[in-house]
């Protein structure tokens, strides 16, 4: 650790010297490929929307470790995100209704149960930090933490990539190839679901989705096959990362939504011919 | 040998070759029961027609053999090699249509090996499955589209990729559900020569559901009619075919020039007859 703030130290930029921004930075290097990868797969099953509302619904999840009087709410963030993922999918199921009207009326159960807890006594402005995040604030235990989940990720990737690919191709073809597909479905929404917690208090629950689906989407203007669709995403989202951290810090936005912006201007001029770019 | 529903699959256990055989087979969705009592018994190295007309369960059936949507009843394989009997023979499948927007970067290789391989296809590809690949592709006439993505392939090229990856590995029991929907003439003709020459090669049950009844008249050696959720009907195509119910759902028999529908309609096209 002490050798990462000491190279940062040495870079000859204002940003470089200042210990929120190294650990900001750490962060955003771990954050980064962690969207990309699951980005990928969440359009490859057209799954936009379902992130979208996770990200979302993080308020109840916020509201529920206020109730519990949590000083930490990641715990009861995580644990009702996954919660929240498992029910759509088993709605998904089960149910006729289809699946964006599903997603659509658990969103606005779980956004205005929490908002309805967390503004009790004219009490939100407490919360909105939780709208944009805060990615400076970031702590050395917490970066610990990203690190832990970008492995985990990283390792299911290695494990499970296959099948989550032919299950979001086509769920019978999967079938007939003995892939569990309720299974493999649960178990993506529920990882969606934990990155999406984990991730909230850093970059807010307004641009989270936009984090994951941009650098998934530019990848796929660009690449031929999967392997360069996770490479090109991972390189994007580390790329709108870093220079996102940097814009904001001499901007004083916003991390998250600069980053978005970066990632955007990115998504437009992946439109080019890959000749102009490569 | 003419059959109605309820007594096949009775003469089973005389026959000791690999087979597959479906007794009593059912399927509740909910309360609703979408396939009832469908005894079928299907031999190696030959090609049942499904016919039937929509929502008559065709898929269902399909989808329960592959164990996709429980099912009441018994499924059992015999294989010719080995003695004991299983639940479930090796199925390859091939569906009606795989939605895949144009931009999806999953190539024919990708396919292969996101379904013949745990080893994560963004590393790198095994050789075996290139090896693998490359040759079903070639029994499939596609070799040469190892490389592409599958958004970039015509309808007829995607479905030979998919039969190729229906035959790899070599299955036990091949399932066709409406491989053709969206195809044109040459390309149908080109799928089915495919298909038959696969069955005498590799000794495939294969089970074809199809809404083209010429088509499937001419490649399958027997023919089922399923309708109102059951199976009716099991023969040769020409009896199947040659059933009055059978004639009736498909409007085999409406004679030329009569007071039909399209006399009074004037959007509808012309009744061209279409009795095979």
């Amino acid at each position: 650790m002490s050798g990462w703030y000491l190279l940062i130290d040495s870079l000859p930029f204002e940003w470089a010297h200042f210990s929120f921004m190294q650990n900001a930075l750490l962060a955003i290097l771990l954050v980064s490929p962690l969207f990309a990868l699951i980005g990928t797969l969440v359009i490859s099953n057209q799954m936009a929307f379902f992130s979208e509302a996770i990200g979302h619904a993080t308020l109840t999840g916020i509201a529920i470790g206020a109730v519990l009087g949590l000083s930490d709410p990641t715990w009861a963030l995580m644990g009702f995100c996954i919660l929240l993922a498992l029910a759509v999918t088993l709605l998904r199921r089960f149910s006729k209704v289809s699946a964006d009207t599903l997603i659509g009326l658990v969103m606005a159960f779980a956004v205005a149960l929490g908002v309805v807890i967390l503004s009790r006594g004219g009490g939100f402005a407490k919360y909105a930090g939780f709208l944009i995040g805060d990615l400076l604030t970031i702590s050395a235990a917490e970066i610990a933490r990203l690190a832990l989940i970008l492995l985990l990720v990283g390792l299911l990737w290695i494990v499970y990539f296959n099948r989550f690919v032919l299950t979001f191709l086509n769920r019978s073809l999967a079938q007939s190839r003995g892939v569990n597909i309720w299974a493999m479905e649960a178990f993506f929404a529920s990882i969606v679901a934990l990155v999406v917690a984990v991730s909230i208090p850093w970059v807010g629950l307004l641009v989270v989705n936009s984090l994951l689906i941009i650098p998934a989407a530019t990848a796929r203007n660009l690449a031929s096959n999967s392997r360069q669709y996770l490479l090109i995403a991972a390189a994007f989202s580390v790329a709108a990362g870093i220079s996102g951290l940097v814009l904001s810090f001499y901007w004083g936005t916003a991390t998250g939504a600069t980053v978005v912006l970066v990632a955007l201007v990115l998504y437009a001029l992946s439109f080019f011919p890959r000749r102009f770019l490569l | 040998m003419m059959q109605s529903n309820g007594i096949n699959g009775s003469d089973a256990h005389l026959d000791q070759a690999c087979c597959t055989r479906l007794v009593d087979v059912g399927v509740r969705l909910g309360s609703y029961h979408a396939l009832e009592r469908v005894n079928l018994h299907v031999h190696c190295g030959e090609l049942t027609a499904i016919i039937g007309p929509n929502g008559a369960g065709k898929t269902t059936l399909l989808r329960a053999i592959m164990g996709e949507l429980s099912h009441t009843g018994e499924l059992i394989f015999q294989s010719a090699t080995d003695s004991a009997d299983r639940k479930r023979p090796r199925i390859g499948y091939v569906p009606q249509r795989i939605e895949i927007d144009a931009s999806a970067p999953l190539t024919v290789l990708d396919l292969f090996a996101a379904a013949g391989t745990r080893w994560p296809l963004w590393l790198w590809y095994p050789k075996r499955i290139r090896e693998e690949a490359g040759k079903a592709l070639a029994c499939v006439g596609a070799e040469d589209l190892l490389e592409r993505r599958l958004g970039d392939l015509s309808c007829g090229q995607l479905q030979r990729v998919l039969l190729a990856l229906a035959i790899n590995p070599v299955p036990e029991l091949l399932l066709l559900d409406e491989p053709l929907a969206g195809l044109d003439h040459a390309g149908t003709a080109q799928f089915y020569e495919i298909v038959s020459g696969l069955r005498r090669f590799m000794d495939l049950s294969i089970l074809l559901v199809s809404h083209d009844l010429n088509a499937a008249a001419s490649i399958a050696d027997r023919m089922v009619f399923i309708n109102k959720r059951s199976l009716l009907y099991d023969g040769t195509p020409a009896e199947v075919l040659n059933q009055p119910e059978v004639r009736k759902a498909f409007g085999l028999d409406v004679p030329a020039g009569s007071p039909d529908l399209s006399a009074k309609c004037a959007l509808c096209p012309s009744n061209g007859g279409g009795a095979p």
